[in-house]
């Protein structure tokens, strides 16, 4: 083969990511004209999207910014409840259901990108499992508030009440939209695969164009060698901050996007768990490789709905799928056979680590 | 007199449940201090401990303690059988895929559980009955009486194993660096097992006295304590014993006092707000050891 110059190199692999997720829309939005898609795949199109995001912006902070973030369902939550709630106060004044949704996933991406800066700014002073750990609590304090947060609109704007429904207030004409523990129960479906496919664009343009940028060298560097990077004048927490927050609010428009999808959504949906999927599909995927990410995503998301001929045991199938996958990828002998195939990169020698 | 009882009485409770916590995080402490992985199943393993000895004392009609002892056998076989098949290949492998393949585990044991025992909650009996202590006004059950003696007895156990013993001073070996323990001829895969085999027992009698103190018993038993307890092995400073120890209690303590003072709903928020705020001032735990990077 012949050798590629890196930028030339770059071009074409960021080539193949687009043109992956692009042929398999056009796929998909094919079959689905022709009514191949089985109803529960086609519910599941969005989710997928949605997650796919979560993947690609997770990937940023742990795969690229080399920290552990085991509360990413945190920001999903807040950008999902804030956009429901922009959505849905705004239902009279933006008639069209296409710009409520633009503006919902916005709305959530904004506030998401808030709670990122105001969760980042004490988080990335720690480091290694004391950041993951509080990354998890920020996780489980965001899903707490939200549960006793409850939320209505009438003629004179937002209501806002920690206690219940009625301490809301409302004019008559007015309704609830978020309902503590209940959540949001009447919200008005507007999420489209199309929707999903364009925000799924987004999210790789962002992080691909911020990987290849001054700023995500700096944040590569700031990875491989804190002290190095440093030492020649990288602010490690400006750099670190700054992938976090972009995490953060493609998380948000991810979660906006989720919750449009469905008609009734409560906090408890983003919780530990939830965290916990999207770093499985972005270390399945491969640390800091994009397309893994949403291939991970993808195919993970859409393997409980395969398995549904063995549905009883279909979660226990995907656990051992699981832990199979992890022992096969980091078994030295499997790695040599893919590495001589020539399919793989040699794995890197053992012992090298950094001090 | 009744405000100064409430607290005392909230106290009592708060170190129970505190208990509890600590000897969950003692287990999760002993396996980051020695293999350097956090390890997501401990949770599950609690619940498995649980449902045996339930099935013990319900089905097959044994003593309690009988019970209790069995569910720690059948725990400690458990953990090393996880450790041998499911970590023990992955020694080399970068720190992240061993977590995703404890969190495999921990689906594996859950989904286990759903399908040999049913999602249906199972009424706990409590191994030491219900009855409590009465000093003046103040009543303490025996369950927290219990629970509270067992965290004592296992943290002396404990610190006299590793102080004291060679396989406990073998496994402080292993955490402080494995290669000269292994040039010093310590067994380092035998002491990795023996740290799964002390914790998982551990959890067993944790996942007893959790029951027995809040009699609800399903397969996601275990998730929210283990967090909870892997919390406050941070809090305490993780990898040291009488951190998990501090940790727990503490946890405990301000659990209850953040459920009864202040609001149900917002308890966890506010414990893992305070882990937050003694994190960022204290940013290797309570008891942990600062280590000073180097370059």
């Amino acid at each position: 083969m012949k050798k590629l110059s890196p930028g030339r190199k770059r071009l074409v692999n960021n080539s193949i990511t687009y043109g992956m997720v692009a042929a398999a829309f056009i796929i998909l939005q094919v079959l689905r004209g022709q009514g191949m898609v089985s109803p529960s795949l086609e519910g599941q199109l969005v989710p997928i999207c949605a997650y796919v995001v979560m993947a690609i912006s997770l990937n940023l902070v742990v795969g690229i910014s080399g920290e552990l973030s085991l509360g990413h369902a945190g920001f999903m939550s807040v950008g999902a409840f804030s956009g429901v709630i922009a959505a849905m106060s705004l239902q009279n004044a933006i008639p069209s259901p296409a710009l409520r949704l633009v503006v919902a996933m916005v709305v959530g991406a904004l506030f998401a990108g808030v709670a990122g800066f105001i969760v980042g700014v004490p988080v990335l002073r720690l480091r290694g499992d004391y950041l993951a750990i509080v990354t998890l609590a920020f996780g489980e304090i965001i899903k707490n508030i939200i549960n006793i947060l409850y939320v209505g609109v009438d003629g004179s704007g937002l209501h806002f009440s920690t206690k219940n429904e009625a301490a809301l207030a409302l004019e008559s004409g007015g309704k609830a939209i978020l309902k503590g523990p209940m959540g949001v129960t009447a919200n008005v479906k507007l999420a489209t695969f199309t929707a999903g496919f364009i925000l799924v664009l987004i999210a790789i343009t962002v992080v691909l164009n911020l990987v290849n940028s001054r700023a995500g060298r700096a944040i590569l560097a700031l990875r491989d060698n804190r002290i190095a990077a440093e030492s020649v004048g990288i602010g490690a927490t400006k750099y670190k901050l700054m992938a976090f927050v972009t995490s953060a609010v493609l998380a948000g428009a991810a979660g906006a996007l989720y919750a449009m999808n469905y008609s009734s959504v409560a906090a408890k949906k983003f919780d530990f768990n939830t965290s916990i999927l999207v770093l499985v599909f972005v270390v399945l995927g491969g640390m800091g490789n994009i397309r893994g990410s949403i291939i991970a995503a993808a195919l993970l998301t859409v393997l409980p709905e395969l398995l549904r001929a063995v549905n009883d045991y279909r979660m226990l199938v995907y656990a051992v799928v699981l832990i199979l996958v992890m022992l096969a990828t980091n078994n030295p002998t499997i790695r040599d056979f893919f590495s001589r195939l020539g399919l793989k990169k040699a794995p890197a020698k053992k012992g090298v680590k950094q001090a | 007199m009744g405000i100064l009882l409430g607290i005392l009485n909230n106290l009592i409770k708060g170190i129970s449940l505190g208990s509890i916590y600590a000897i969950i995080a003692l287990g999760y402490t002993m396996v980051y201090g020695i293999a350097k992985m956090l390890n997501f199943a401990h949770g599950d393993v609690i619940m498995v401990g649980a449902y045996v000895c339930f099935f013990a004392m319900g089905q097959y009609k044994l003593h309690p303690i009988v019970a209790v002892l069995l569910a720690m056998a059948v725990c400690t076989v458990l953990g090393v059988i996880i450790e041998r098949l499911a970590y023990k290949p992955l020694r080399a492998a970068p720190s992240l895929a061993v977590l995703i393949t404890a969190i495999g585990v921990s689906y594996f044991l859950q989904n286990s559980a759903l399908l040999l025992w049913k999602s249906d909650t199972k009424i706990f009996p409590s191994v030491v009955g219900t009855g409590s202590f009465k000093i003046g006004e103040l009543s303490i059950t025996h369950v927290a009486l219990v629970t509270v003696a067992a965290c004592v007895v296992i943290m002396l156990a404990l610190t006299f194993f590793t102080s004291r013993t060679k396989m406990g001073k073998a496994m402080r070996a292993c955490s402080e660096d494995k290669g000269a323990a292994m040039l010093m001829g310590i067994d380092v895969n035998r002491t990795i097992s023996m740290t799964f085999a002390i914790g998982s027992a551990l959890a067993a009698v944790a996942g007893v006295l959790l029951c027995s103190a809040y009699p609800t018993l399903m397969p996601t038993t275990g998730s929210l304590p283990g967090i909870k307890a892997f919390t406050a092995a941070v809090f305490g400073g993780i990898g040291s014993i009488p951190g998990a120890m501090l940790g727990g209690i503490l946890l405990g303590i301000i659990e209850i006092f953040a459920k009864a003072y202040i609001s149900t709903a917002l308890s966890d928020a506010i414990v893992f707000a305070v882990l937050i705020i003694v994190l960022l001032v204290k940013p290797s735990g309570l008891l942990g050891k600062t280590i000073r990077e180097k370059v």
